[in-house]
């Protein structure tokens, strides 16, 4: 079951104020194709960010792409230590066009941390995380988290190539055990994803899933929470606007006492229980 | 932070008058870009006045996604007014102002004009200090054609209102009507202390791609900096014809732009679609509407007002301060 509200807002809730920092890019790469990874020096509080948090970016204006609404982003990793925050986004229009002409040196301003994260219970020895493409950057820290409180990983990659699967050396770091599987070879049908939950199931490993970053693997893990009876949390994407649950434009259709009902992606979430979040 | 009091001249006095309100200054949130979630932001004791996102009576659940598409300098929207109701409002949002000092500026919406009148008289009560009534929604008695737009159905609906509440009432005016001054004056007719200048402009984008609207209602209001010229001129021209005070609303994203539209004859303004972009956008205008004071040696912030150099809006008043 999801913990109580108090305990859930206990985790995600940070006590430091939203603001809207001034970050200076250090370092900002492409990872192939497809993908950049981009590290600012944000400093506290943003770098308190909990796994499933997100910022909104302020996408610089290059050339045509004059984006006129910030982004929104969920946190690759945020390292409050080293006072750094990452992000790990795939080119998919005007705004993430235009940021991938940052380059080290530059300041870019980002708010946050916004949002509902992911929950974690104590009670819970082993999870699932169950990810695909630039989804697998919102699971990593939650991975990392759950390995700080002594629970198990196993973390399902999913990608079109083996080229494509991100982050699983920050999932091996921390001693999940890692299953990449791939449209290449086809170990990506779902039945095969199936096939692996139902083992993770009958060892006992599989005391909560998560997942983002796909609507087939979000039916999947949906469906297995319920057979289950585990409990479940997917991270949401939705166009924006404001970020703060003022402007209502971030909406999605969740299933709450056999009603369907709109919530805000950027308030009410962005991280759902999988019994309430409808496929998209 | 620049501040009138860092400025060698005397502190700047913000406060302002508007439609049976006294504000600390001009700046307040422009309703359907402001709520609750701005309080992780900034010190919301720092505004003017608080204005709600636009409540009906009953729980309305919105438009179809996607409810906004950008545009240049600007954004449209359609998100429908979604709301859990009036008394969802008074047992769980007002309560939440009761905490700040700024006056809490109730939007409400309705279908008929008995609609609006009953809305007007069940939120008259402790801790709303106003109604702002969003008229540019269809009324259902007329063919669906929004009150805002013609002057007709603003004052009947206006004086319903009137008749209903004592609270301080301002309407929202819409720009999408052929003679917005008419409007104005009915809305004043009817009993107005204030209004609103002005709502957003109707208008659409369509998809290239897809050859869909990228609106999921197909029509949408724009804001943002593109409508600002548009909604000064509409400011200047109510202003101008009317013994109640203007609020202008629509694109002001800088204390310039905040200048401007008092130049032009508002009492006070609404920033609204620029929050969306820089949260503490009200804060920055606040703070550099009394940097700009203070740098032009002006010691009252209503000095602005209407002073416009151009033989219409308080020619002597002008030429003395500026």
């Amino acid at each position: 079951m999801l913990q109580s509200l108090e305990t859930r807002s206990a985790w995600t809730a940070n006590d430091a104020p939203v603001s809207d920092v001034e970050t200076i890019v250090l370092s900002h790469e492409a990872v192939n194709d497809e993908y950049r990874h981009l590290v600012l020096r944000a400093g506290r509080p943003a770098t308190l960010a909990a796994p499933g948090q997100f910022f909104h970016l302020l996408c610089p204006a290059s050339g045509q792409d004059k984006p006129y609404l910030r982004r929104p982003m969920s946190t690759y990793k945020a390292d409050p230590e080293a006072g750094t925050l990452e992000f790990l986004y795939k080119i998919a229009g005007l705004g993430t066009r235009a940021l991938t002409t940052l380059k080290p040196g530059d300041s870019f301003r980002v708010l946050g941390p916004l949002g509902v994260g992911f929950t974690l219970d104590d009670s819970w020895r082993s999870i699932v995380v169950l990810g695909r493409g630039v989804g697998l950057a919102t699971l990593a820290p939650l991975a990392e988290a759950a390995a700080r409180k002594g629970i198990g990983v196993t973390a399902i990659l999913s990608a079109r190539r083996p080229d494509l699967v991100m982050s699983a050396e920050r999932f091996a770091a921390i001693g999940a055990d890692v299953r990449p599987v791939l449209d290449s070879d086809g170990s990506s049908a779902p039945e095969n994803v199936r096939a692996i939950l139902g083992s993770l199931a009958r060892e006992g490993r599989a005391d909560a899933i998560f997942t983002c970053g796909s609507n087939r693997l979000f039916r999947l893990a949906k469906d297995f929470a319920t057979e289950q009876g585990i409990a479940g949390q997917v991270a949401l994407e939705q166009q924006m606007a404001c970020g703060l649950g003022m402007c209502f434009c971030c909406v999605r259709k969740f299933e709450v006492d056999g009603e369907l009902v709109d919530k805000r992606v950027c308030w009410d979430g962005p991280v759902f229980d999988l019994k309430e979040a409808t496929s998209w | 932070m620049v501040t009138a009091a860092s400025s060698s001249a005397a502190p700047v006095s913000l406060g302002v008058e508007v439609g049976g309100l006294r504000l600390q200054n001009p700046v307040m949130p422009a309703s359907g870009t402001f709520a609750e979630g701005l309080a992780r932001v900034m010190d919301l004791n720092r505004l003017g006045a608080f204005v709600t996102k636009t409540i009906t009576r009953e729980f309305r659940a919105g438009n179809p996604v996607p409810r906004v598409c950008e545009t240049t300098e600007g954004l449209i929207n359609s998100i429908g007014i979604p709301s859990k109701g009036l008394d969802y409002f008074r047992d769980n949002v007002v309560p939440f102002y009761r905490a700040y000092s700024p006056p809490l500026v109730v939007s409400i919406s309705a279908p008929t004009v008995d609609g609006f009148a009953s809305m007007a008289r069940d939120l008259t009560i402790p801790g709303v200090a106003a109604i702002e009534a969003n008229i540019s929604c269809p009324n259902i008695e007329e063919d669906g054609r929004s009150f805002a737009m013609e002057p007709r159905l603003t004052e009947a609906v206006t004086a319903a209102m009137r008749r209903a509440t004592a609270l301080p009432l301002w309407v929202k005016l819409t720009p999408n009507t052929g003679d917005i001054v008419a409007v104005a004056r009915a809305a004043e007719a009817g009993g107005a202390d204030a209004v609103v200048v002005a709502n957003t402009i109707l208008a659409m984008r369509i998809d290239t791609e897809t050859f869909r609207p990228k609106l999921g209602n197909v029509l949408g209001g724009l804001s943002g900096p593109a409508v600002k010229p548009i909604a000064l001129r509409m400011v200047y021209q109510c202003a101008d014809k009317l013994a109640i005070p203007v609020i202008g609303c629509g694109g002001i994203a800088t204390a310039e732009d905040a200048v401007e539209f008092m130049l032009a004859g508002a009492r006070a303004v609404q920033v609204g679609t620029t929050t969306f972009v820089r949260p503490m956008a009200m804060i920055e205008i606040i703070d550099g509407l009394a940097a700009f004071c203070a740098r032009r040696g002006i010691a009252d912030v209503n000095a602005l007002v209407g002073a416009v150099v151009d033989g219409n809006a308080a020619p002597e008043e002008a030429e003395a301060l500026l």
